[in-house]
């Protein structure tokens, strides 16, 4: 498993960390390709052992916590389901 | 690094179907969204195969039990969320408010402490030393749900909250 791009209007970096197994991490992923922005996308417990460990790392250094989803967008971080933060920071 | 088959959708629905019975004798409630709910019954399966047990769908495992033990699915913060904020961190429980659609969830935050914390606490962990030196048992509690009971050893299963012997931890 790796990154994966989801197309639509170029709004700067978006990154989503998420679960493959997590239903915020769902719900997340839906409202970001509602919004129709370009963002790309990791399932953090799908990448192997290597790999995970610098992704682990990446996440950590935004929301120590490692909670998911984290969602980076630019340099604002967006820790968990936040609706309407979500839809204001593409406004 | 996914399980060879997909998990079938009669395996979820046994699932839920379990789960849900055990919530029910528990005084617990699953989420009002069926959708929902089979989302992260599925995951829990997911994990069950992965790992060999019920690893929470909205935390990242660390692949052993040992390190995972505090988010098996009922996680050891499921009831203090419950109280806080009306669901666990996955939503999968509810309050009775939330089932009845008197109240929504939204976005729960993490109790669970970062890693580097939990690895201390778990190094530091032992039962108050020498608080009652004369008890005639010691006294084990369970994790999840607080239960207490005087005895030898920890039952297999928790007879309140049904999570099993290895989420008991001496107390007194
Ligand atoms: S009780 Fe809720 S938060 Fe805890 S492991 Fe289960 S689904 Fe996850």
């Amino acid at each position: 498993m790796q990154l994966v791009h989801v197309n639509g209007t170029d709004k700067g970096p978006v990154m989503l960390y998420a679960l493959s197994t997590c239903g915020w991490c769902a719900k997340t992923r839906e409202l970001l390709t509602d919004l129709g922005v370009a963002f790309d996308y990791i399932y953090v417990d799908l990448v192997g052992p290597e790999e995970q460990k610098e992704v682990i790392e990446a996440v950590e250094r935004v929301n120590p916590s490692l909670s998911f989803p984290t969602v980076v967008i630019g340099e604002q971080t967006i820790v968990g389901f936040k609706e309407k933060e979500l839809r204001e920071a593409f406004t | 690094m996914s399980g060879t088959e997909p998990i079938t959708a009669e395996e979820v629905d046994r699932l839920v179907e379990q789960i849900e019975r055990d919530a029910g004798v528990g005084g617990y409630h699953l989420h009002p969204d069926a959708d929902f709910v089979r989302g992260l019954v599925r995951g829990l399966a997911e994990n069950e195969r992965r790992y060999g047990y019920r690893s929470c769908p909205c935390r990242l495992s660390m692949g052993t039990k040992e390190a995972d033990l505090d988010i098996i699915c009922p996680c050891d913060y499921r009831d203090a969320d419950l109280v806080d904020h009306g669901a666990c961190y996955c939503a999968l429980y509810v309050s009775a408010d939330v089932k009845a659609g008197r109240t929504t969830v939204g976005s729960i935050p993490e109790r669970r402490p970062p890693r580097a914390e939990r690895e201390k606490a778990r190094a530091g962990v032992t039962a108050t030393p020498g608080v009652v030196g004369s008890l005639a048992f010691p006294v084990w509690r369970c994790s999840v749900c607080g239960y207490l009971c005087a005895r030898d050893a920890p039952p297999l299963e928790c007879p309140i909250c049904r999570v099993g012997r290895e989420r008991f931890a001496r107390f007194i």
